[in-house]
């Protein structure tokens, strides 16, 4: 049967465990090659999946230890869409500072939000900024 | 000398200390906080540190990976050392590339190249 019209969705509640996160990883993966997304798409998927799950458990549950968040998924040959919920008390995206400005450039930190921006089609927050919602739509679509 | 647990490859050559990574993905939060110890734990162990990083095994990595590796480059500057990073792949350079990086970062397309190019 062709996946050219399949839908795979899914809402998981996840700890800080790294072999949870690859599991879900893979199968949001998975879900997107059998949608037909490429490899090259597949890394920016990946890549935004993983600065937000990092940035939802180093600081949304900075205080939060042990708690999980949530992700919901959508993956359908259109596009694909990732919401990660934590139980923190949010933060403002607009408060984090540019981290290409020359004067950035040395910290270490500070790079995610701005590569899951950089990857993804639309990326936008709740009102208490507890949840990011990413958008991959296919090239060309 | 690299830990039993160690997810690097560490060896000497030219007064160069060159890196490799054995993982694929350098992903996770953890284990990069371990990486970045450990490189650096190499650089505060030399007078004036010469390094080679090779990524010529690694597909992905993250904000976080980058993050380690900023925080050794500093390091290695602190010591008037030399640091290059060699060997990467294009979808991982474009990561470089969009964090304006490439700046930041002495980077040559080959470990060869690398190697030939330190003082």
């Amino acid at each position: 049967m062709s996946d050219a019209h399949r839908r795979f969705h899914d809402v998981v509640t996840l700890h800080r465990n790294r072999g949870e996160i690859e599991r879900l990883s893979d199968a949001i993966l998975a879900a997107a090659e059998r949608c037909g997304f490429t490899k090259a798409s597949r890394f920016a998927i990946r890549l935004a999946f993983e600065e937000a799950v990092t940035n939802a458990f180093h600081h949304g549950h900075a205080h939060l230890p042990g708690e999980p968040i949530e992700v919901e998924y959508e993956v359908a040959p259109e596009q694909v869409s990732m919401s990660v919920t934590d139980r923190g008390p949010g933060f403002r995206p607009e408060d984090v500072p540019d981290p290409t400005l020359e004067e950035n450039l040395a910290n270490p930190n500070g790079r995610g939000l701005m590569l899951m921006r950089t990857y993804m089609s639309a990326v936008f927050f709740n009102e208490r900024g507890n949840r990011v919602t990413m958008i991959y739509r296919r090239p060309g679509a | 000398m690299a830990s039993p647990e160690s997810r690097l490859r560490i060896t000497s050559r030219d007064n160069v200390t060159l890196v490799e990574f054995m993982d694929r993905n350098i992903l996770d939060e953890m284990n990069v906080q371990a990486i970045g110890e450990e490189i650096g734990a190499l650089v505060e162990g030399a007078s004036r540190p010469r390094m080679l990083i090779s990524f010529a095994n690694v597909d992905h990595l993250t904000s976080a990976a980058l993050g380690a590796l900023i925080t050794v480059r500093n390091k290695v500057k602190a010591k008037n050392g030399e640091l290059k990073l060699a060997d990467i792949d294009p979808q991982i350079h474009e990561v470089f590339e969009i964090t304006r990086l490439t700046g930041l970062f002495d980077i040559h397309p080959t470990s060869q190249d690398a190697m030939k190019s330190f003082a």
